[in-house]
């Protein structure tokens, strides 16, 4: 939803004081930008900002609002990512009208012009933060899905035979993620034989337990055969008293003993030399 | 409507589903297969999908059907290529396809097939 | 948004394409984009078998927090559903094909709505976010 304040005295007010409004914004801007940005940049951004809210206070153009929204959160998001904090970026914007004020400060009559242009500069510090915290959101996003793909290889243990060792918690998000990376690898390598290693798993309830077979389910449509290891005896147990039934998936203590069991599934044995 | 065309390579019939199949097809290639298996007397069937992007349940139900038709006349059905994406959202659809064999591709299909008599 | 008729069995497999084409377009993964269309035929072929034809409408929608995402309307003005509740926990088995598939299209999207009275046709939206 776009700001729109319309004062067309303000506007033409604006206009007739350009370069005097825009120089001292200028200055106030610099002042708290503390040499991370140059002034002939900052007079550029401000320049393209003034332009734009003097549009919106004429109330002649009906796309102003909709741009000047969309330049305030490109200069807040280059801000955030620069390393500015959201009150540093708002600050600025404010500035706006100390500038203004300093001018019309000895025209009484000016008063209700100044208010509407106040309450405009207002709201557009406001979208600054709104702007700041959704590029800090989406870099919590992309660091979540980072870290979740680095957590999840897929390793081959032998000719036909790959393995997935699971470390940590196996939620919804990170099943999609291993089934994808199970399924693509069992294609890219050619592989009858998936070894799922759940040693890494804290707690295996139901639910954990249904993501399992999803998984499982999922690699024998593409042919594989798999074996859960990695039960430990406390999980054992709980599987058990939870009564949840693995049905004809293989199922072994140790990753050694399911890559042993894939082994001769494959007609293979293990010799001394 | 497209009609899929099914091979005869020794005792194993082949098909490969290249295009987006409508309903008709789908059903037509149902009764084509079962045309096919009465009159050669083969013993597998491959059923090739790795140009297929959605399985929906119409199809899963043809493919199902295929299968307990096939073992009728004493044939095993393998449904190789499937695409991760599809297998994925099958699994998430809950849809078994029990009764059908599956395999990464034709080659391992084939094994399946001669390994079985 | 843009509207679909489906009177036949080519308009599904028409549906399928365009919101094939709309998810792709719009970032969703390509599990996402199977999920979707699979989804999308399912609820086509209802219209079509179910509710004696209808139309789909694609639309292409933005999340709270700036998320693009892919929604998608069908209607008819068939008989409608005596029991939603049952339709949406019946027929998944893998045989008996009386199923309307209305379950397993939930499970594929991320928001699902149903409207039906007998007799006044049946609406159903779903919607399917990018990552």
């Amino acid at each position: 939803m776009d700001v729109v304040v319309t004062n067309e005295r303000m506007a033409a007010y604006l206009r007739d004081n350009h370069d005097k409004v825009v120089g001292r914004w200028t200055d106030l801007v610099v002042a708290g930008v503390r040499g991370r940005t140059s002034r002939e940049e900052v007079r550029r951004e401000l320049e393209d900002l003034y332009a734009l809210v003097v549009r919106v206070l004429s109330g002649a153009d009906e796309h102003a609002a909709g741009e000047l929204t969309a330049a305030l959160t490109e200069l807040s998001s280059g801000r955030a990512r620069d390393g500015f904090t959201p009150s540093e970026t708002a600050v600025g914007v404010f500035s706006l009208k100390e500038a203004v004020y300093e001018l019309v400060a000895d025209s009484p009559d000016l008063v209700p012009e100044f208010y509407a242009l106040s309450r405009l500069v207002d709201d557009l510090g406001l979208r600054t933060f709104e702007a700041y915290s959704a590029t800090r959101e989406q870099i919590i996003t992309d660091q979540a899905t980072a870290m979740l793909e680095l957590s999840t290889p897929v390793v081959r243990l032998w000719e036909g035979i790959i393995a997935v060792p699971l470390v940590g918690t196996l939620d919804s998000a990170r099943t999609q993620l291993v089934m994808e990376k199970l399924l693509d690898t069992l294609v890219a390598t050619g592989a009858d034989h998936a070894v799922i290693d759940i040693t890494g798993v804290p707690t295996v309830d139901t639910e954990v337990a249904q993501h399992l077979l999803k998984t499982v389910s999922a690699a024998r449509l593409l042919g594989a055969d798999c074996t859960i290891s990695g039960i430990r005896p406390q999980v054992a147990q709980t599987i058990v008293s939870l009564g949840i039934e693995f049905g004809d998936i293989a199922t072994k203590a140790s990753l050694a003993d399911a890559l042993a069991l894939a082994l001769r599934q494959a007609g293979m044995k293990v010799v001394p030399l | 409507m497209e009609r899929v065309p099914i091979l005869k390579i020794g005792q194993t019939l082949f098909v490969s589903i290249q295009i987006d199949l409508q309903d008709e097809s789908v059903i037509r290639l149902q009764e084509d297969l079962a045309d096919e298996l009465a009159a050669s007397g083969a013993h597998g069937v491959i059923i090739d999908i790795t140009a297929v992007e959605i399985v929906d349940s119409f199809i899963g139900r043809m493919l199902t059907t295929i299968g307990s038709i096939s073992r009728l006349f004493d044939a095993e059905t393998v449904l190789v290529g499937m695409r991760p994406a599809v297998a994925i959202t099958l699994t998430e659809l809950g849809l078994s396809l029990k009764g059908v064999r599956t395999a990464l591709n034709a080659e391992k299909g084939l094994e399946i097939l001669n390994g079985k008599s | 948004m843009d509207e679909l008729s489906i009177q036949s069995g080519d308009d599904v497999v028409r549906v399928r394409q365009f919101v094939r084409n709309a998810a792709a377009d719009n970032g969703l993964s390509l599990v996402d984009q199977t999920k979707l269309v699979t989804a999308a035929s399912e609820l086509a072929r209802n219209t079509l078998v179910h509710g004696g034809g209808g139309t789909a409408r694609v639309e292409v929608v933005k999340s709270a927090n700036g998320r693009a995402g892919v929604k998608l309307y069908f209607t008819d003005e068939g008989p409608g559903i005596p029991d939603i509740e049952q339709a949406l926990t019946d027929g998944w088995s893998t045989g008996t094909g009386l199923g309307l598939g209305l379950s397993g299209a939930r499970r594929l999207v991320d928001e699902f709505e149903l409207t039906s009275k007998p007799g006044a046709g049946t609406s159903v939206t779903v919607v399917k976010w990018s990552r």
